[in-house]
């Protein structure tokens, strides 16, 4: 064989295996969506929203575990945005090279990769083991130390690509630090940090595990953030594994909300990305 | 008949530089320079790649601050005051001496808050004020007919060469007594690179400029005098015309005739 046919076999081999291996992930995805769809549209019912989770044998809905969520999910974003992001400036514009910024990137690594489990086991110990009680308050912090990591990595990186030259410029205008920052740096950087918010929002929406420990979960209609609070993951987590045919149906129906609604925001976050690159 | 006299001008110095040497951390890259920038002047600095010539730009509006490790010692004199000095307020002198770098830098927004964004920094202007700033910007940098129907467009989406006139826009913008250009052409095709070129003699009535460039023939064309530079030292330093015709370096003379650099 000479130099020529053996490169091209080489290609076509390698080529071959990747496609094979792209075709064994997809595999998986669509058959996961695919069943989510067909079991989970089956479900779908006004009841869902205007009815709570019911007794096993009664009708009902997820009314309370759709509100519950949104509450948790909404206060950790809106407690762990604002941090992470005066964080992520920190790390970018003020301590790149600094002790306090490499221990503090070092340290946000970890909790980036920490288990959602061991957050969720931390917020028990620290505030449901003090307090005596599961509380949606507590759920909403568990979530928030997940999005905190993700916010701060995406808002740093996307500001470290923000060229000198255009801080520079705004510098040789006169314009004091603070000001480069918010008015000229930020704002480049602007979709960027946004995608980031929307990817750790997406990951934060179906994790059970934090839940677990802290807002617990509540068969009745709560707003209150002292007590249980219902929510998505956990009605899932407990109705998939009954006996119960209705309450499997409710499951699936969730699993259905929640796959389209983090389907809905990766969506997003890519046209909000893309959005910026034709910007550049 | 007597020959008539030339009428002779009398030169001011806007920058005075003395024994200035300029080091990144412990390399030193400027040597004890000396210099006048005369007012209403265009002074050009040419010389090879690293020979100090876009540091020294740099220094006058202390840029450098920006980065750790780079400091310089000596005189940089601008309105009477040694801006080396510590205490400095460089948002004052940035007021003073503005800067135009090689490539365009739109800020993310709109034209015209591209230009309000340095003007709000030293000036409280009502909102007619700020339209006739902004209008009276664009007119010096020959932009405003380009632009004056969509200054509520951003920035970003003008041509390379629009966007280099928006940064100078942005520059003169904020009345300084100084400009800096930093090889202002270099990334510009040769037509937006003649625009630039009769802006700068337009600009000279108004302000002094000081300009770094590669290209020789743009120093003769638009400056008034020029700086030689090579290995962080100033080798010759005089009206422009005399030094591309007579230089009194043989160093200069061998990078204007293209021996060397």
């Amino acid at each position: 064989m000479d130099l020529r046919t053996r490169r091209k076999t080489t290609n076509v081999i390698a080529l071959g295996l990747s496609l094979a291996a792209m075709a064994f992930g997809l595999f998986w995805l669509i058959w996961i969506l695919w069943m989510v769809f067909e079991q989970g549209i089956g479900a779908l019912s006004l009841d869902l929203l205007t009815l709570d989770t019911p007794a096993p044998g009664n009708a009902g809905g997820l009314r309370n575990a759709i509100f519950g969520s949104l509450v948790m999910v909404g206060l950790a974003m809106l407690i762990a945005t604002p941090v992470a992001i005066l964080a992520g400036i920190y790390l970018a514009e003020y301590g790149r090279r600094t002790v306090l910024g490499q221990v503090t990137r070092f340290v946000n690594d970890i909790l980036l990769s920490a288990p959602s489990i061991v957050i969720g086991l931390f917020i028990y110990a620290i505030y449901v083991a003090q307090v005596g009680k599961f509380s949606g308050m507590s759920g909403a912090l568990a979530l928030a130390l997940l999005v905190i990591p993700v916010v701060v990595r995406t808002t740093e990186d996307m500001l470290i690509l923000v060229p000198n030259a255009l801080r520079e410029a705004a510098f040789a205008l006169g314009a004091p630090k603070w000001k480069v920052i918010l008015m000229v740096t930020l704002r480049s950087a602007k979709t960027g940090v946004i995608t980031g918010i929307l990817l750790a929002l997406a990951r934060i929406s179906g994790e059970t595990a934090p839940l677990l420990f802290t807002a617990l979960s509540n068969q009745f209609w709560s707003a209150d953030l002292s007590e249980p609070m219902a929510n998505l993951p956990v009605t899932i987590f407990k109705f998939a594994m009954s006996p119960f045919a209705d309450w499997q149906e409710l499951a699936w129906a969730g699993v259905f909300i929640i796959t389209m609604g983090v389907l809905f925001l990766n969506i997003l976050a890519r046209v909000v990305f893309r959005q910026q690159s034709a910007n550049h | 008949m007597m020959p008539v006299e030339p009428v002779v001008q009398k030169l001011t110095s806007e920058i005075s530089i003395r024994n200035l040497n300029f080091y990144y951390g412990k390399a030193i890259a400027l040597k004890n320079i000396n210099l006048e920038i005369y007012k209403g002047k265009v002074t050009a600095f040419i010389g090879p790649s690293g020979c100090g010539k876009s540091t020294l730009l740099r220094t006058i509006n202390r840029m450098y601050d920006l980065y750790p490790g780079q400091h310089a010692d000596g005189e940089l004199i601008v309105a009477g005051k040694n801006i080396l000095e510590k205490g400095v307020d460089t948002i004052e002198l940035r007021a003073k001496v503005g800067m135009v770098f090689q490539k365009p830098t739109p800020f993310p927004m709109s034209i015209y808050e591209n230009i309000a964004f340095g003007v709000r920094m030293h000036e409280k202007l009502t909102r007619n004020e700020m339209d006739d700033r902004i209008e009276w910007a664009l007119t010096k940098a020959a932009l405003w007919n380009e632009v004056k129907d969509k200054l509520n467009k951003p920035g970003t989406g003008l041509s390379g060469g629009q966007q280099q006139r928006l940064c100078i826009a942005r520059g003169v913008a904020v009345k300084p007594q100084v400009l800096l250009l930093d090889e202002p052409t270099s990334a510009l095709d040769p037509i937006s690179t003649m625009r630039i070129e009769e802006l700068i003699h337009e600009l000279k009535r108004e302000f002094t400029i000081a300009i770094v460039t590669h290209n020789m023939q743009q120093a003769a064309r638009v400056s008034d005098y020029t700086a030689y530079m090579y290995l962080g030292e100033l080798v010759e330093f005089g009206k422009t015309d005399e030094l591309f015709i007579k230089p009194q370096d043989k160093r200069t003379e061998d990078y204007i005739t293209g021996r060397m650099g």
